[in-house]
Parts: C-alpha cells; sequence; structure tokens
C-alpha cells in the first residue's frame, strides 16, 4: 500500500504531486484570480477616494460624530410631548388613510393596464412594451419627488400625497398584476371560449379567478409598504405625521420629534402584523412569494 | 324494491350535497360582505379623515398638466442644439450633483453592507453564541431599517452640517438595516456540514466564519449588494430634500423657485441614471447568480 490512512504520514511531495495532477482543485486558474483581484482592489480603491472625497478622513467628521453623540442622540431621549398625543394619533389616522386611498386608487388605475402590459392579452407588441415602459417610467421617480411636484399641483396637505402614493403604486402594479396574469393557466380560459364566451366572460371567469388572490395579496402588501412610504411624505409638506415630524425637527424639539418617531414605528409594526394576519385569512397563502424585489424596499 | 333504496339512497347524497353546498354559499357571502363592509367603512374613513375630494383633485389636473407641459420647454428641430444646450444650461453643476449622488449611493452601500454583514453573523439564530447578543443585534437591525432613511438625514444633518456628509451616513444607517437582515437570512438557510468539518480540524469561531460560512453565502451578498445599490441611487437622488446633497438639492431648489424647465431637465437625468444603473446592475447581478449556481 502507497496510499496512507494517516493525516501525518502525509509528505510535501505528496502534496505537490497532487497539486500537479489537479491543478483546479488547489486554486482558481490565475485569469480568473486576477480578475476578482481586480475588483476588490477597484472597489477598496473606488471606497477610499469617495472617503476622501466628503471629507470621512478629516477632523470635521470626528467633530460631527461628538456632535451627533451630544446634541442629537443627548437631546432626544427621553421623549416627550405627550400632552400633543391626540394630535400625533390624528396625524397618524391621516398617514394611514393616505396610503390605503394612495394604494386603492393605484391599484383602480393599474387594474385595466396591466391586462395591456402582459403578452398573453395584448397581440400587439407596441402597445404591450410602451405600457411596461411606461410602468418603469412611473416607478422611478421616489415617492418624495412626485410628492414634491404634487404639493406645487394640489397644493399643500394629504391629496399631494395621496397622488404621489397612487402614481407610484400605478407603475408597481402594472408590473405585479402583469406578471400574475402572464403566468396563469391557459385552460379556463380555453374551457370558457369553447362554451362560447366573449372577451367579457374570459376576463371574468377565465382570468380573475385564477389572478385575484394573487393581485389582492399583492396590494395588500404594497399598502403595507406604503403606510412606510406615507409617514414621510409631510417633510415636503404632503400631509400625514411626516409633516409634524419635519416641523419639530426643524424647530429643534428633538424629544417631540422622538416620541413620533417611536409613534411611527409602532404604527408601522402594527400594519404588518394586521395586513399579514389579513393576507392568512383571506388568501391562505402562508408561503407568499415575495413581490418585485425592486419595487419594495425593506 | 331493489331500486327503491338506492334512489333513495342517492337522493340523500344530493340532498346532503345541496345542503353543504347552500351552507358553503352562504359562509362565503357572509365573509364576502363582513370584509365587504369593513372596506367601505375604511375607505370612507379614509376620505374623511383626509378631507378628499374628487374636486379638488379635478381641480388640480389643469395646473398639474401645466406644471408637466413647461417641464419641457420647445425644441426645435433646426436650432434643436440651441434649444436644448439653453435647456441645460446648467449642466455642468447639475452633472457634478449627478456624480456625487452616484458616489454617495456607492460609499453608503459598502458602508452600510460591511457594518451590516458583520452584524449579521451575531443576528442569525444559527451563528449567534448567546442569545442576548442575538436579540440586540436584531434590534440594531430593526431600529436602523425601521427609521426612514429621509429621518435619519434629518439627524445627521444636525450633527454633521448641510452636505453629502449626512446623506451618506443616513443611507448607510438604513442599508445596514436592511443588509443585516437579509445577510442573517442568508447565514440562517447554510449547511453546517463545513463548519463541523472545520471545527473537528481544530478551527475556532472565526475560521469557522471565515472558511466555512463566507464561500457559502457570499454569492447571495453580491447579489444582494448588486440590488441595494440599486435603491441606494434613488434614496441618494432624495436626500438632498432636506439639505443632505447630491442632486435632490438642485431638483428641491428648482421646485421651490418654479424654474420648471430645470425640473424637467433634472428630473430627464435622474430617470436615465436610474435606468442606466438598474439594467447595468441586474446584468451584473445575473453573472453573479450564474457562477454561483454553476459552482454548486
Amino acid at each position: 500500500m502507497t496510499m496512507s490512512s494517516r493525516l501525518t504520514d502525509i509528505t510535501e511531495a505528496d502534496i505537490a504531486a497532487e497539486r500537479e495532477r489537479n491543478p483546479g482543485v488547489f486554486g482558481a486558474p490565475l485569469g480568473e484570480r486576477l480578475y476578482a483581484w481586480m475588483a476588490w482592489g477597484g472597489t477598496t480603491a473606488l471606497t477610499g477616494y469617495c472617503l476622501y472625497r466628503f471629507g470621512f478622513l478629516s477632523g470635521d467628521f470626528l467633530h460631527g460624530v461628538s456632535k451627533f453623540g451630544d446634541t442629537v442622540v443627548g437631546q432626544m431621549f427621553p421623549p416627550e410631548g405627550y400632552e400633543n398625543l391626540p394630535i400625533f394619533l390624528k396625524a397618524i389616522g391621516e398617514t394611514v388613510a393616505m396610503a390605503f386611498l394612495g394604494t386603492l386608487l393605484g391599484a383602480f388605475w393599474a387594474l385595466p393596464l396591466s391586462f395591456l402590459a402582459s403578452k398573453n392579452m395584448m397581440r400587439s407588441r407596441p402597445v404591450q412594451f410602451g405600457t411596461r415602459r411606461f410602468a418603469d417610467l412611473l416607478r422611478s421617480f421616489d415617492y418624495l419627488i412626485w410628492a414634491l411636484i404634487f404639493v406645487r399641483a394640489v397644493g399643500l396637505g394629504p391629496l399631494a400625497g395621496i397622488m404621489a402614493i397612487a402614481i407610484v403604486e400605478t407603475g408597481t402594479f402594472i408590473k405585479l398584476y402583469s406578471e400574475a396574469i402572464e403566468n396563469l393557466d391557459r385552460k379556463q380560459i380555453d374551457g370558457v371560449t369553447s362554451l362560447g364566451g366573449n372577451w367579457m366572460h374570459r376576463i371574468w371567469f377565465g382570468v380573475l379567478p385564477q389572478v385575484l388572490p394573487m393581485m389582492l395579496s399583492n396590494t395588500l402588501y404594497m399598502f403595507e409598504h406604503n403606510v412606510r412610504s406615507a409617514s414621510i411624505l409631510g417633510i415636503v409638506g404632503a400631509g400625514g405625521i411626516g409633516f409634524l415630524l419635519g416641523d419639530r425637527l426643524r424647530a429643534y424639539e428633538l424629544r417631540e420629534a422622538c416620541l413620533i418617531i417611536i409613534l411611527i414605528i409602532i404604527t408601522v409594526y402594527a400594519i404588518d402584523y394586521l395586513s399579514k394576519f389579513l393576507r392568512e385569512q383571506l388568501i391562505g397563502d402562508h408561503k407568499r412569494r415575495e413581490p418585485i424585489d425592486d419595487a419594495v424596499q425593506i | 324494491m331493489t331500486g327503491a333504496p338506492s334512489r333513495a339512497g342517492t337522493g340523500g347524497v344530493a340532498a346532503r350535497f345541496e345542503a353543504q353546498y347552500a351552507q358553503y354559499r352562504r359562509q362565503k357571502r357572509i365573509y364576502a360582505a363582513t370584509f365587504g363592509t369593513i372596506f367601505v367603512a375604511c375607505l370612507i374613513a379614509s376620505i374623511v379623515t383626509t378631507k378628499f375630494s374628487l374636486w379638488t383633485l379635478l381641480d388640480g389636473v389643469p395646473r398639474a398638466t401645466e406644471f408637466l407641459a413647461r417641464m419641457l420647454p420647445p425644441l426645435h428641430w433646426n436650432s434643436f442644439s440651441e434649444d436644448f444646450s439653453a435647456w441645460y444650461w446648467n449642466a455642468g453643476d447639475w452633472f457634478h450633483s449627478l456624480l456625487n449622488t452616484l458616489l454617495m449611493a456607492y460609499l453608503a452601500t459598502i458602508l452600510g453592507t460591511l457594518i451590516g454583514g458583520a452584524i449579521s453573523f451575531f443576528a442569525a439564530r444559527n451563528l449567534a453564541q448567546n442569545f442576548a447578543v442575538y436579540w440586540i443585534a436584531r434590534r440594531i437591525l430593526e431600529i436602523a431599517r425601521t427609521v426612514p432613511d429621509i429621518v435619519w438625514a434629518l439627524l445627521f444633518v444636525f450633527a454633521f452640517g448641510i452636505g453629502p456628509v449626512a446623506g451618506i451616513l443616513a443611507i448607510t444607517v438604513h442599508t445596514l438595516g436592511a443588509q443585516g437582515k437579509l445577510f442573517a437570512e442568508v447565514n440562517e438557510n447554510i449547511s453546517p456540514l463545513p463548519i463541523d468539518g472545520l471545527r473537528s480540524a481544530g478551527g475556532n469561531w472565526f475560521h469557522e466564519m471565515r472558511f466555512g460560512v463566507l464561500p457559502q453565502v457570499l454569492p447571495n451578498y453580491l447579489s444582494y449588494t448588486f440590488w441595494r445599490f440599486e435603491l441606494n441611487v434613488r434614496s441618494a437622488t432624495i436626500v438632498g430634500f432636506v439639505g443632505a446633497g447630491g442632486i435632490g438639492h438642485d431638483l428641491f431648489t428648482a421646485v421651490q423657485l418654479l424654474y420648471f424647465a430645470d425640473v424637467g431637465a433634472i428630473l430627464l437625468m435622474i430617470v436615465a441614471t436610474i435606468m442606466a444603473i438598474d439594467m447595468l446592475s441586474e446584468k451584473i447581478r445575473h453573472g453573479v447568480i450564474g457562477k454561483a449556481s454553476f459552482s454548486h
């Protein structure tokens, strides 16, 4: 037996011989390694340059860190302003209502458009492609950008926030709904057609029963997400709790701002649980597929 | 005599079916009525709270369309280049802001991922060494990502002044919360066999993490990081609204001063950048995932 069964009996020569025979097992080829090193090196160099460019390496940054510790964190706790709690809670209600109406309007507009955007429902390729790109365009601006524009168009208040959410959600729902429609089972539609159904019947009895649970689940999920978005839209004047938060922060009332932040966190968690509960009750989808990742900020 | 009981039997089955079906329908109707009522109640409550009115909305439509129309100045075919350069009169400053925005998103992604990644090893149930550390790590990540990045930006502007540093830190904090949670989930789904192997060969905790865990999780980490970069570019365009640097500052000023053409020009730059970054990142992401599935 030349092969030893004990680890200590393996000599350097054995290892070298083995390396000679199977180079791929011991390491990646030189080209691949060089490529990886260049990628890591480039990333590190660019990071270093950014740190230098934005002044992270100067004394100002350390000064800011200590200032953040002393004056910001130090002045936030303990939270104060409990006498204003009714006003805050009313604003929280307004925030949730904004998210609700915005999501609903978005779903309402997206439902017909999503049929135009699905390959299996829309024969005309340019219309299908155009609707998809239109949806991408609506989604690519953040809620706050739309809110800023709508505050100018319809004035300060929750209406601007509702419109901002509705516009972004129209884009998101066109994408989500049309994906659900494209994944449906053709046989049920064929069944309706074979019984002499027209296109209305095909959609009502063949398409909607299949896609509705998925659509409802996605809509609830986006509502949950929109409560988070709605809580900050007020910072640019679009109503809700964010308006009070921005106001308190700009007036340096950090303790009251802290109370508002805590209220926002509680609301977000409560809505998350409620929506999760509803999704499971209504649709029973315990293993729900996450909706498109690029629409949802975790 | 022989047929009667069997007919009665089928009759019984049919009757039972009818009864159950009727009950099922009744239950469905009750469900639908309950949820319908709750839904309508929520709708009415929302409309009342936000004072939503279709008239105000319709009133705003002409103003909104005028706003949109004025964002695109007249561009004539035979004087296109002059018109275009007149529209982008401030292109130098805007491109500088846009570059800053991208670099802010880049730096925040790197810093947030490094910190979040480090915390994720303590926030994974199978890797954390004791429950207290696990619990604290989870709460830190939760707070970091539940507070919106624009709120972090407002807070950091107090300490670091107006400028990109506040924005970078705000996005970093949000990123570390999100990445830490996602990475911890990746860590929880790994195979324990390589770790057992390292432990049996006398490796310490660091060896286990570096040689047992990291090779398994790195492809997923990279994929999440590219995706996070896409999201952070979007965030970096808005933190400027509260003075935290980037193109958002130019946009905010243009909207406040009602320079409609400038608003249009900046929005066009933002949307072109975001679409380009998304496409590029998606390509790289698929490349990374392709490699990951290839190596298994």
